[in-house]
This record gives structure tokens, sequence and C-alpha cells, in this order.
């Protein structure tokens, strides 16, 4: 049915995942970033964060693909008064890493602010020093309070995905769109894209289950 | 950036106009069509709820991209389309968009609707139904009021996904503000600034649309419903 282009498909499918994945990793990062900078005693950083993220959030995602691509190589141009190629694998890992970053970084942030302060005391009074109380104490408190969100945003990456074909990368949306213009065949092939995403999206969501028990699984169940 | 603005705005006023009428229209399309499929969703027919359940888990699982494509280019696969009545329309980039976009938000709605008609509280039914309402007066009187109220937030938020997703529509030839912004780039070379200036006009549009919801939610408090 697919005339034999399901390989050169499911190699497209293999990129965007390796895209999902490492965009997945870089707003974890700045999810986590994010949230420290918008709790910050310094007014002006958590300011500055705050208008960033919610610029980001009001930015079509689209948009953003295309400023951090065809931007990034002007900005890096006057910075470095030489032209320097802009990866447009790397292009759109930053930009979904960035899209993802901003709504995660919110997030994380009330996910912090719902740990009681008695927890911070209780390690500090038991000798744990601020990075160590974070790491041991709050972090994996809040980690379970962010994931639904997190989860979420995660599918949200996944479908993000398919826009990085309009900045030339060969995913799976432009595997199919060069086999629908061979085969004449647009609804067939696209369809096939859309199955896969099904597919890759239930995986995730099965995924994201079974983490969601294991965040939670000292938690005491009601009788 | 102001330059920008000075020298294009007769093709920028034009792509507003479009992603507005795409926005509205869109938002109009989806929102009826939710309301029927959650009305539908709510009597608890299986007949009913595993077909409402399918389409929103195909939709919501997909990239809005791989919809619009399949509407647009994948309609004139089949002959059948090609040569019926709907061509005319099936053939037009915007006729699509609004397709694509409205489908997608009334999955999303659906979701939203099926929650809030949940939230309803029975007692309001039980004596509703004591009143002797027929079922669709208690739909039109008591569950659609306050669904609409509880839905309100989460309304905005769809309200502003659906704007920011009014610029796909610029893949399939669209002249909206994003297709607008795209031939002035190619003709300019002026990339960033053209850029940075619908950037500009989308968080406006995004600002604009958050206020009034905003605004009207208040009044709806005010007024007690």
């Amino acid at each position: 049915m697919l005339q034999g282009y399901l390989p050169q498909l499911l190699e497209g499918a293999l990129l965007t995942l390796q895209l999902a994945s490492g965009a997945l990793v870089a707003g974890l990062l700045l999810t986590l970033i994010g949230a420290f900078l918008l709790d910050s005693r310094y007014k002006i950083l958590s300011y500055t964060t705050f208008g960033f993220t919610t610029l980001i959030r009001g930015l079509p995602e689209l948009l953003v693909l295309f400023t951090v691509y065809f931007g990034g190589e002007i900005v890096l141009y006057h910075v470095f008064q030489h032209p320097i190629e802009v990866s447009n694998y790397w292009a759109g890992v930053l930009a979904l890493g960035i899209i993802f970053g901003a709504y995660g970084a919110q997030v994380f942030q009330q996910a912090l602010h719902s740990i009681p302060h008695g927890q911070t005391e209780a390690a500090h009074a038991l000798g744990l020093n601020t990075w160590q109380c974070y790491c041991l104490i709050i972090l994996p408190q809040a980690w379970r309070h962010a994931l639904p969100s997190l989860g979420n945003l995660t599918l949200i990456l996944l479908k993000d995905t398919a826009l990085v074909s309009l900045i030339g990368l060969t995913d799976l949306m432009s595997r199919a769109q060069a086999a629908a213009s061979q085969t004449q065949k647009p609804f067939t092939f696209y369809f096939a894209v859309a199955i896969i995403y099904l597919v890759l999206t239930s995986i995730v969501e099965i995924l994201l289950h079974q983490a969601d028990r294991r965040a939670n699984r000292h938690i005491r169940k009601v009788q | 950036m102001i330059d920008w603005f000075l020298t294009y705005y007769p093709e920028l006023l034009k792509g507003i106009l479009t992603t507005l009428e795409l926005l509205i229209g869109s938002l109009l399309v989806g929102f009826i069509v939710a309301l029927m499929l959650a009305s539908l969703h709510h009597t608890g027919k299986k007949y009913f709820t595993y077909p409402i359940n399918t389409f929103v888990f195909f939709i919501r699982s997909t990239p809005l991209l791989v919809q619009l494509f399949l509407i647009y280019y994948g309609a004139a696969q089949f002959s059948l389309i090609r040569d019926s009545f709907l061509w005319p329309f099936l053939k037009e980039p915007f006729i699509c968009a609004l397709i694509a976009l409205g489908v997608n938000s009334a999955a999303y709605t659906t979701v939203v609707l099926k929650g809030a008609m949940r939230a309803v509280p029975k007692g309001e039914i039980e004596a509703a139904k004591a009143l002797g309402f027929s079922p669709f007066a208690i739909l039109r009187h008591i569950i659609l009021p306050r669904t609409f109220i509880l839905i309100w937030p989460s309304y905005t938020n769809e309200m502003v996904l659906i704007l920011k997703a009014t610029a796909l529509a610029s893949t399939i030839t669209l002249l909206d503000m994003m297709g607008i912004t795209r031939q002035l780039i190619a003709k300019t070379y002026d990339t960033l600034t053209g850029l940075l200036a619908v950037g500009l006009l989308y968080v406006i549009l995004t600002t604009l649309i958050v206020g009034l919801c905003h605004l009207v939610g208040k009044r709806f408090k005010r007024i007690g419903w």
C-alpha cells in the first residue's frame, strides 16, 4: 500500500524521535533553570524570566522555530563578523526545547512552591547544605507534582516535531512529502504519518503513566 | 522595525484580517461541533461515546500540520472528491485551514466540555426533572449555562492555542500574518525584522484575547451566573 516507502518513513520517524528526545533533554534543563530564575532573589532576574517565558508562550511555535533557525544565523553573523551556518537539526532541538522550557518553567515553579517550607528547614536542621537540600529533598517531591503537566508538554513537543520539516530536516513529515509528490498519493502517505504519530504518542502516554505511578508509589492510597 | 510596519502596513493589515477571520471561523466551527459531540457524549450511550472518544483520540494524538496536509493535499487523491460539488471549496486553502483548525478545536473543546458537563451538581438536574423539564430543556437551561462558566478559563487557553495554530495555515499558501511575512521576507531578505514584527503582532493579539476573556469572565461572576 505504501509502495515500498515504509523503510524511508521509518527512517524519518527515527530522526523525529532523536530530535524529540534531544529537545526533551534541552527543555527539561531549561525548565529547571527557568524555575530557579523565576524564584530568584534578584527581582530583575525573576521579572526578565517571567517576561521571556510569557512572550514565548504567546508566539506561534512556527515563528519560534523560524526565529531560532533564520534569526540565529543573522545574530551569529553580527557577533562573530563572519557567516556561521546554523545546523537545522540543532536549531530544531533548541527551538522545541525553548518552547517546552517556557511552559515547563512556570509549571515547575508552581510545583516547587507546593513543597512545604518545613521540608527545607528540616533538611537544614539535619545538616544538609542548600545544594543537597534541593537535590535530595525538594526536587524529588516537586517532580511528583510537576509530572502530569510536564507529561502533557512532552506530548505537545512530540507533535510539534512535525514542524521541523519546514526548516529542511528530512524527518518523518518531509519523507512523506517526498513520497507523496513522487507517487501522487498524498492522502495515503499523510495518513501513514498520522498513524505513526498516533503510535508514538500512545507509547509516550503509556510511559508517562508508568512514570506517574512510580513517582507516586510512596503515596498512601485511599482504603 | 517601525519602518517595516510603516512600509508594509497594507499587506500586514490584510494578513491580520485573514488571521482573525480564520481564528473566529474555526473557533465557531469548533465550538458548535464540540457542543453537539459533548451533548451526545453526555447521554452515555455507547454508540455515541465510542466514536466520539475515537475521534478525539485521533485528533489529539496527531500533529495539526499532518491534519492540515491531509485535508489540503490529501483530498485531491480521490477522484470522487475531485468530481464532486465540494471540490471548488476543498481546493481553497482558506476553507481547508478552516476545516482543519475547526476539527482540531472541536476535539480539544469536546474534552473540556465533557468534563464541565459532568461537574454540574446532580441535585440541580434532579430538581429540574422533578419540575417536569424535558431532557433538552435540562440541557438548555441547567447544564449548558453552568458549563459555559466552568469552561471559560480553559476556553480562553484554547482561543490562544488556535490563534497560534493559525500560523500553520501559511504552509498551505494562505496569506495570513505569517504567510504575508514569509512573502515579504522572501522579497526583502530582512528576515529578523520581519519575524520580530510579526511576533509583536501575535503577542498583541494574544494579550488582547486574554484581556478580553478576563473581562468577560468577571462579568459572568457579577451577573451571578
